[in-house]
């Protein structure tokens, strides 16, 4: 079985984000990045299931150079290989166009892939728009936020988070499937996987490679401009025993807030 | 024509379907146009004029034997054609897990992009801006579409609904057309939680835990105010959940969910950034805490310092006579 595997590389959950107001952008200095953590689930589910049934894991990011050490770790996890798309262009916040690239480079390159997995978004942009984008493009079936995911033969079986309850979708390969924390523990790299790691040699695939024309990869998102969060108003401390701070919060709930 | 994807569930029609008409209604009325809304399914079995009382001058009920179960793959067909033969400026549709999972595949089939998860939508110059959260919740972008027609999914329990009227619309059935064999992936079948908890994405009050809950059984208090609180859900923060103390599917931040309820309660919730990011959008925050120094104080509109397991059994009893009164 072959599968895919989509990952991206993004600041750390634990970052601060600034902003630069005149270039309209996050600032990237001093911020750690790390593989964007629901990509993760997706890495560990192919592991797992080339574990249980043979077959590839190849591991696909697409962005500069600096994306490599994302692709690294999942070598050190265990993928078979790492391919880079190398895309210079920066955060678009245009789903429609890293679609394009990367349903282009599944046509072009790994035309017999049983099986795309994504994490369901990357935390950044949290657009969650790729995974059913690409499957569009591509004509295949999809399983979007998964918790549990079965391939039996040519089909597959997924349960997937809905309000309050479990979509059980099932589909036939190939398909796309996007990975939710509940799905699996991801591993940690062995010291010996980061051995291999580092001897491994990530191929890069460039756009013009793909075939795709600067029309094509032109975002179609404008950043009109990016802003920091409101900020919140100074809160009120209750003070005095349990009963008698409990009494104080619901009656401003009640009468000044009126939440509840 | 702002046109809105509606979802139902049990023959019911969402509430943030009702909102996302309400905001197509008010963006409507300043680019100059009106307002459909499309009933997707095998039959009209769930077509509601309400949505007309909301704002919609047209109803459409797009009906085929293959749309009777949810398929984005499925969707995403049917409503492209709608979409080409009717040709709406702008399509809304409520950032749920339905309309997260189906507005890409729309949006990729018509060749636009998308603006996902908005929180607010403006008019200026004639021409549609959105604004939504990024990094969870720790900024936020504004920004415009190049492509046409316009498509948005709108986050639920943000927009407000309009005023209800007595409006009445036209209704026109239409036959999507699905070639044999089109589908190849659609839901089976649909698993309610037990007890049919609320989702905390839905929910007007979340009740939240972390570190300082201790343990699992101790989560059993906040399940307890929940059940007084109307509309209310357990949520957690990150430690809780990957401690193992409760499901991941509460959790609430930038690894899990971002929220925004009327009223946010935490308790022995310290306020990592990636936690706040995730409920800074809520209406009004409470924070219940021993450390005085927690950063979630900063972001609460009312805070109490204190034990958490004297606290919350106090609440009860206050919340209790406030609902019993």
């Amino acid at each position: 079985m072959k599968v895919l595997v989509f990952v991206k590389r993004v600041p750390d959950t634990e970052s601060k984000i600034r902003i630069n107001h005149e270039t309209n952008s996050v600032v990237l200095e001093g911020l750690n990045f790390i593989i964007s953590p629901n990509d993760e689930f997706a890495v560990e589910e192919a592991l797992r299931l080339r574990e249980a049934k043979g077959g590839q894991v190849t591991v696909v990011s697409a962005g500069g150079d600096e994306s490599t050490t994302v692709l690294k770790k999942c070598l050190a996890m265990g993928a078979d290989e790492a391919v880079l798309i190398k895309d210079d262009l920066g955060e678009t916040y245009d789903g429609l166009r890293v679609s394009r690239i990367l349903a282009r480079a599944v046509e072009k390159k790994f035309p017999d892939a049983d099986l795309l997995l994504f994490g369901k978004q990357s935390v950044g942009a949290d657009n969650a728009q790729v995974p059913s984008m690409v499957a569009e493009m591509l004509g295949l079936p999809q399983a979007n936020v998964v918790t549990k995911l079965e391939i039996d033969g040519p089909n597959g079986v997924t349960f997937r988070e809905i309000e309050g309850a479990m979509e059980k979708v099932v589909f036939s390969l190939p398909a796309v499937v996007s990975a939710q924390k509940g799905l699996n523990e991801p591993r940690y790299e062995t010291l010996k996987g980061i051995m291999a790691a580092k001897k491994k040699v990530i191929p890069v695939i460039t756009l013009a490679e793909l075939g795709l024309t600067d029309e094509e990869t032109a975002p179609q998102v404008e950043v009109v401009r990016l802003e920091a969060p409101p900020v919140r108003r100074n809160g009120k401390i209750l003070s005095g025993p349990p009963d008698e701070a409990a009494r104080q919060l619901v009656s401003l709930l009640r009468d000044e807030a009126k939440v509840v | 024509m702002v046109l809105v994807i509606i979802e139902s569930r049990e023959g019911k029609t969402k509430k943030s379907s009702l909102e996302t008409v309400s905001e197509a209604k008010r963006r409507a009325a300043e680019l100059g146009t009106d307002v459909g809304a499309v009933f997707v399914g095998s039959s009209g079995d769930c077509l509601n004029p309400e949505v007309f009382s909301y704002g919609a001058a047209r109803v459409y009920s797009l009906e085929s034997p293959q749309l009777g179960r949810y398929s984005a793959q499925g969707y995403a067909l049917a409503l492209a054609d709608l979409v080409a033969e009717v040709k709406p400026e702008v399509v809304f549709i409520a950032a749920t897990a339905m309309g997260r999972d189906l507005a890409p595949r729309l949006a990729a089939r018509l060749r636009v992009a998308l603006a996902s998860d908005c929180t607010k939508i403006e008019v200026k110059d004639g021409k549609l801006e959105f604004t939504r959260p990024i990094y969870a919740g720790k900024a936020f972008l504004t920004l415009s579409l190049k492509s046409s027609p316009q498509i948005a999914t709108l986050r639920p329990n943000i927009f407000p609904l309009e005023p209800k009227t007595d409006a009445a619309g036209e209704v026109v059935k239409k036959k999507a057309a699905i070639p044999e064999g089109a589908i190849r992936g659609s839901v089976a079948e649909v698993l309610s939680e037990k007890g049919g908890e609320i989702d905390v994405t839905e929910a007007d009050v979340i009740i939240s835990g972390g570190r300082g809950m201790k343990g699992p059984e101790n989560f059993a208090l906040l399940r307890e105010l929940a059940a007084i609180i109307p509309r209310s859900a357990v949520g957690a923060s990150r430690s809780a959940v990957d401690s193992g103390w409760i499901g991941h599917q509460h959790q609430v931040g930038q690894t899990g969910k971002t929220v925004s309820p009327n009223l946010y309660m935490a308790f022995g919730i310290s306020g990592a950034i990636q936690h706040l990011a995730g409920m800074s959008s809520s209406k009004y925050v409470v924070a219940v805490n021993k450390d005085p120094e927690a950063p979630i104080f900063k972001v609460a509109d009312y805070g109490i310092v204190g034990d958490l397991f004297q606290v919350v059994p106090a609440l009860k009893e206050e919340f209790k006579k406030l609902y019993s009164d």
